[in-house]
């Protein structure tokens, strides 16, 4: 028998460090190239904020802050990756070729983009998508 | 001496400080008598024994490499933040599921509010 609830301390910290974990997955996942981290890590992490979100919160308050279908994130993440592989056959060279330049952009400076960056949002938009698919079917089923 | 000793003694003292309170909280969860003295060993020397050893190594790298590694400074504000939470939460899982405190305890002022609240109730 479930009443009234009084979590304000957890809640009150869940918003805090919401931000902090988004951030740092973020952080992780564009030092993916250079430093430890990547698509993975940072999907991974982000999930773990929203899955930080679902046990201060309920899952129909998460639902009306984030309002996504997951299953369709694991679809548009795909469809970046293979799209970055299918773009290398455009331009006449094998599949999943990749290619980069270093551009001067108006604040940050001297920036190499990478086309692999495409691919990685694949991987990360697809591991958040199956992580709050799996933890949300096992959270709805009664 | 000139400042990299003095900064070197105080990389050693941070780590040593760090090290020797995790050594204490480890003592008071094998020695404490029920979950809220060994909780309240545990979050307390744990999170600050941890955050010396971070800044211990914050100063480290900043110092000998000139690497400044903010990684580690949000690293102390989340587990200042978050450990003092955990610590919270785990005390009150086992209160309300009805873990007893130690016997010589003399005070349980949540008990009667408990029994007040009920009685409002009814």
């Amino acid at each position: 028998m479930r009443t009234r609830t009084n979590d304000l301390i957890l809640q009150t910290i869940t918003t805090v460090v919401a931000f902090i974990i988004i951030l740092f997955s973020l952080s992780l996942f564009f030092a993916g190239h250079y430093n430890p981290g990547g698509g993975f890590v940072g999907g991974l992490m982000t999930s773990g904020a929203i899955v930080l979100l679902l046990l201060a919160y309920d899952i129909k308050t998460v639902a009306s802050i984030l309002p996504i279908d997951y299953k369709i994130l694991i679809a548009v993440g795909l469809l970046f990756a293979v799209g970055t592989g299918a773009g290398a056959l455009i331009f006449n060279v094998p599949f999943l070729t990749h290619a980069y330049d270093y551009f001067y952009l108006p604040l940050l400076g001297k920036t190499s983009l990478h086309t692999a960056v495409l691919f990685d949002t694949g991987v990360y938009l697809v591991v958040i998508g199956v992580t709050m698919t799996i933890i949300q079917t096992i959270g709805e089923s009664e | 001496m000139n400042v990299s000793v003095i900064i070197s003694i105080i990389i050693g003292f941070l780590l040593l400080f760090g090290a020797f309170l995790s050594l204490v909280t480890a003592f008071g969860l094998l020695r404490l008598p029920d979950v809220y003295t060994r909780n309240h060993a545990a979050s307390k020397a744990a999170t600050l024994g941890v955050m010396s050893i971070l800044l211990g190594t914050f100063l480290y790298f900043y110092s000998e490499h000139g690497h400044f590694n903010s990684k580690l400074l949000l690293a102390i504000v989340f587990i200042f933040i978050t450990a003092p939470v955990a610590g919270h939460l785990i005390s009150r899982a086992a209160y309300h599921s009805g873990v007893k405190l130690w016997d010589k305890s003399v005070q349980d002022d949540l008990k009667h509010k408990k029994e007040y609240e009920e009685k409002a109730r009814s």
